[in-house]
């Protein structure tokens, strides 16, 4: 291509056959007056301009760096658009899902009284006379986000201790042994339940431990459980792997006991890593519906026991909502209710993924070497 | 305080394979013993079996006695732990616990297994275990903070102040200046010095300068090839170890000849 | 000799040894057992069904003639996701690893990441409320100009309420799975064969050609597998965005149904053998699941004895 021989005068023999650096600039100009040219005539839309633009810009780089560059670069500039193209594709539908959520949720969270009152007594008459009268949608999502803490609370109790105890059976105990090595193999197995069949397992277990029809917000903390073990399992174990074992010697050449070592020296150093894992595991069920509904049921009014009749929650709430409307005749109540509490279920995810990310940098061990 | 230990023919396995062969050595009280040797030469895996911290390591175990002050450290019935908090341990890396301050890094021996202390008690017992490792006038101003903020000199120094605030008998040095500068090394061989007059120390090294600089007795341990097992080749005073051994071996190591 | 005074310890630290040790090793057995549990529940609370007379049976020609539509219509779902996403997620974990500037990368993957944290009753929602009503002009389209292709067969559903609307809706739910995976193994690719690469003049595209993508085939195909078992299972999504019915080869008519959508959509009302007949839905879905993550672990798991990562 090019002659290493010739000294460089005024442009450098290496950047000879190259498109000039202002190329793309040029390329994305044209490529953006072009598509609006051609939306104008078929009718214009934001999107659709993006995605032309894109098109044109692609073909215009590619084809310009073919005829001055060859088609080696022009492959690279191809694949360089292509690989960008997919990242702004794959941002599209979490834009557009948070934007829906936002523009949909706002009107329904800042109804008055839609976090502290429940669906009781509200029905199908009163959603249709709050259309016909023009009034505020009545009802709320209170009795939905207790039953989702209670039973994601419950969920966490029973998870935590035998995720992170079996994490350290793995780590402190197991020693590549069969039984750890069948442990490790069928806790990423658990990771792929699909969460409906989660649901099924409890909803079996108790029609054949309590009783036919059993659904309760235990059941669905148990549900739960078989979802998210597996997650705080990984996630601590890897936290646990990284603690060196010098700090383990020290202590046990201090003559401290294994379990005392384990509890006082490796929890500890690993514990921001184990809390921000757990964090993520709460986030990751707290959304979960499918095993809710086949497991607690429905529930309109608030419900303080998880050991005793349906319970709601926030996921099978916006489900139902949507699915069966409160009024079938005017289901815009029903969507603004559920819209409000897909908003909520989102800001908790969201707070506690952060969360997660504060856990980890607030606990994490001072001044490392 | 102080104990002496006598080794009867022992021997190491890691699983099957016999990693250190037929030692005998009988080490005094209140003086220093050096381990020295190639690398490989299992010097530091016999060191661990003085306080049963090779079964830390899966697959290891050992043949044989180990006498502290007459108790059989392998005796039936014996609790490594209770081993442990007899003959304290200098690991090669300075590794004081990150989550602790110098403080509770001090008094971790005391408090993780739970013992009930004073705060007056706990104070002095800080104070004097940092003055017991010439460290207390550097810290004593930032008592409360981490451990892993200082030099690491000074956290070796604090790893050894640990050590001794559990009271042991015996400590043990596995390579304790291999990661420190010129000076810290300085400042640990000077209070090696020091501890002796309290306590039986058993030091690996590969520096032989400093194995003739702070021990009293040196032991050489060799090997004769990969997949064979360490063996102590020769024990006896250090002066003599150096100067005159009567071994072939150990006269080419430490006029460094090989290794 | 004297009794060895080393003997004389605190039994009460001993004991606590043996007690958390003991619990450590129950927690690992229970996961064993819960797993174990949700094989033998499932089929105890199956049995019934599997084993009725065929006219009990809703349709009434047994339970085979009830569970394969839905199997094939979920296999048709999770084949659509995986179409769409497979591609895009590659190209997105290429951009994280090998093109995006490098303080960006790890801003750019907790974006990514948080696709995966969105709840599929949101996506469900979005898919129902908003994606299914942009997209059936489309299908209007697709209907018109590709009908005779049979999977694009009109009349084009007016709601846009169909199997290929949840399919994509899926895929937007495994991008992150399949991005995520991928990505750390793009990572791992050894930096002396892709330095390699460049050293003989390749262009980026070629280093990644020759270096990155055959290191990372099994990884690659592994991370499908395991999106492939997220898509199989996925329920919301589809039992909100797909309005079912039987089985359809057209993609863009209302029509199909999956296994999981057909246990959401009649589980909480149903009574008697039809619980059954759900549980055992649901225990074939486990199986194909169950399959399918354990074929991934073993590419996983082979992958790695060769490439002597970790």
């Amino acid at each position: 291509m090019t002659s290493t021989l010739t000294p460089p005068r005024k442009r450098s023999a290496l950047t000879k056959g190259q498109l000039p650096k202002f190329a793309p600039l040029v390329v994305v100009a044209v490529a953006l007056v072009l598509a609006a040219a051609i939306l104008a005539l078929i009718g214009f839309n934001a999107l659709g301009w993006g995605i032309l633009s894109a098109i044109l810009f692609t073909i215009g780089l590619v084809t310009w760096s073919g005829l001055v560059e060859g088609s080696r670069k022009a492959k690279d500039k191809l694949a360089t658009c292509l690989v960008v193209g997919a990242f702004l594709v794959a941002l599209l539908p979490l834009v557009s899902v948070i934007w829906t959520v936002l523009v949909n949720g706002i009107p329904g969270l800042l109804t008055p009284g839609f976090l502290t009152t429940s669906m009781n007594g509200v029905t199908g008459t009163t959603d249709n006379r709050s259309v016909e009268e023009g009034t505020r949608v009545l009802g709320g999502v209170y009795h939905a986000l207790l039953g989702t803490i209670q039973i994601t609370v419950l969920a966490t109790v029973i998870s935590v201790p035998v995720g992170l105890l079996t994490a350290i059976y793995l780590v402190e105990y197991g020693n590549d042994r069969p039984l750890a090595r069948a442990i490790t193999f069928f806790v990423d197995v658990m990771t792929g339940i699909p969460s409906i069949v989660a649901g099924l397992f409890a909803a079996a277990f108790f029609f054949a431990i309590v009783g036919p029809g059993t659904k309760t917000g235990a059941v669905a903390a148990v549900a739960l459980s078989v979802l998210m073990i597996p997650v705080v399992v990984r996630s601590s174990e890897e936290m646990l792997k990284i603690v060196p074992n010098e700090l383990r010697e020290a202590s046990y050449a201090l003559g401290v006991r294994k379990w005392r070592t384990i509890v006082r020296v490796v929890i500890p150093t690993a514990i921001s890593g184990i809390a921000s894992g757990v964090t993520l595991a709460i986030a990751r069920v707290i959304g979960e519906t499918a095993p809710i509904l086949v497991t607690a049921g429905f529930a309109t009014s608030i419900n303080n026991n998880v050991f005793s009749g349906w319970m709601a929650s926030l996921p099978t709430f916006i489900y139902t909502q949507i699915l069966n409307p409160t009024s079938p005749s005017n289901p815009d109540p029903s969507n603004q209710r559920a819209w409000g509490a897909a908003l909520v279920l989102i800001i908790l995810v969201m707070l506690l993924n952060l969360g997660a990310r504060l856990i980890a940098r607030a606990f994490a061990p001072k001044a490392g070497r | 305080m102080s104990k002496r230990i006598d080794v009867k023919d022992l021997n190491v396995y890691y699983g099957n394979f016999l990693a250190v062969e037929g030692v005998n050595i009988n080490i005094e009280a209140k003086s220093v013993t050096a381990f020295i040797g190639p690398s490989g030469c299992g010097k530091s895996t016999f060191l661990r079996t003085l306080n049963r911290m090779h079964e830390v390591l899966p697959g290891a175990r050992v043949e044989g006695e180990v006498l502290l002050d007459g108790d059989n450290l392998y005796g039936p019935g014996v609790d490594p732990v209770t081993v442990r908090t007899q003959v304290g341990m200098v690991f090669q890396r300075p590794n004081p616990f990150p989550t602790m301050s110098i403080r509770d890094n001090v008094l971790a021996g005391v408090k993780l297994n739970n013992k009930k202390i004073s705060k007056g008690a706990a104070d002095a017992l800080v104070e004097r275990s940092l003055r017991g490792a010439n460290l207390w006038n550097e810290v004593k101003d930032r008592l409360e903070k981490p451990g892993s903020g200082l030099s690491g000199g000074q956290q070796q120094r604090l790893c050894i102040a640990r050590a001794i605030a559990v009271e042991p008998q015996v400590i043990l040095m596995d390579e304790p200046c291999s990661a420190l500068d010129p000076i810290s090394t300085l400042a640990i061989e000077d209070l090696i010095n020091e501890l002796k007059d309290q306590y039986t120390v058993v030091i690996v090294t590969h520096n032989m300068q400093q194995a003739a600089r702070v021990s009293d007795k040196t032991a050489f341990f060799n090997i004769a090839g990969t997949g064979k097992p360490g063996k102590l080749i020769e024990f006896g005073d250090t002066h003599t170890i150096f100067s005159n051994p009567s071994v072939k071996a150990t006269e080419d190591y430490v006029s460094g000849r090989f290794g | 000799m004297t009794t060895n005074s080393l003997t004389t310890s605190q039994g009460a630290g001993r004991a606590g040894d043996k007690v958390f040790s003991g619990a450590a090793l129950a927690a690992g057995c229970l996961i064993l057992a819960v797993l174990f549990g949700v094989a033998l529940f499932l089929v105890v609370q199956a049995l019934p069904a599997l084993v009725a007379q065929p006219e009990q049976i809703q349709g009434g020609q047994g339970f085979f003639a009830y569970i394969w539509p839905i199997v094939i219509g979920t296999l048709i779902a999770a084949i659509i996701a995986l179409v769409i996403a497979t591609p895009i997620s590659i190209g997105v974990a290429l951009f994280i690893s090998h093109f995006a500037p490098r303080q960006l990368a790890s801003g750019l993957g907790y974006v990514i990441d948080l696709l995966a944290a969105i709840p599929s009753v949101v996506y469900g929602a979005w898919g129902a409320a908003f994606l299914a009503k942009e997209i059936s002009p489309a299908y209007g389209w697709l209907a018109n100009n590709l009908g005779w292709i049979p999977i694009f067969q009109g009349p084009a559903s007016a709601t846009g309420k169909t199997i290929l609307t949840a399919g994509i809706v899926l895929s937007v739910m495994v991008l992150p799975i399949i991005t995520s995976l991928s990505r750390e193994i793009f990572l791992q690719t050894p930096k002396l064969h892709e330095e390699a690469a460049l050293a003989l003049g390749a262009t980026r595209w070629e280093m990644i050609k020759m270096a990155v993508l055959p290191f990372a085939r099994p990884g690659i195909i592994s991370a499908v597998m395991l999106g492939l078992g997220r898509a199989l299972g996925e329920t919301m999504a589809v039992a909100l965005v797909l309005s079912s019915g039987v089985l359809t080869a057209s993609l863009i008519q209302s029509g199909n149904q999956t296994i999981a959508a057909e246990i959401a959509l009649n589980f909480p009302e149903a009574g008697g053998l039809k619980v059954n007949t759900l549980i055992a839905a649901g225990l074939v879905l486990f199986v194909i699941t169950l399959a399918v993550n354990m074929i991934a672990r073993w590419i996983i798991t082979r992958h790695k004895e060769f490439s002597g990562a970790n």
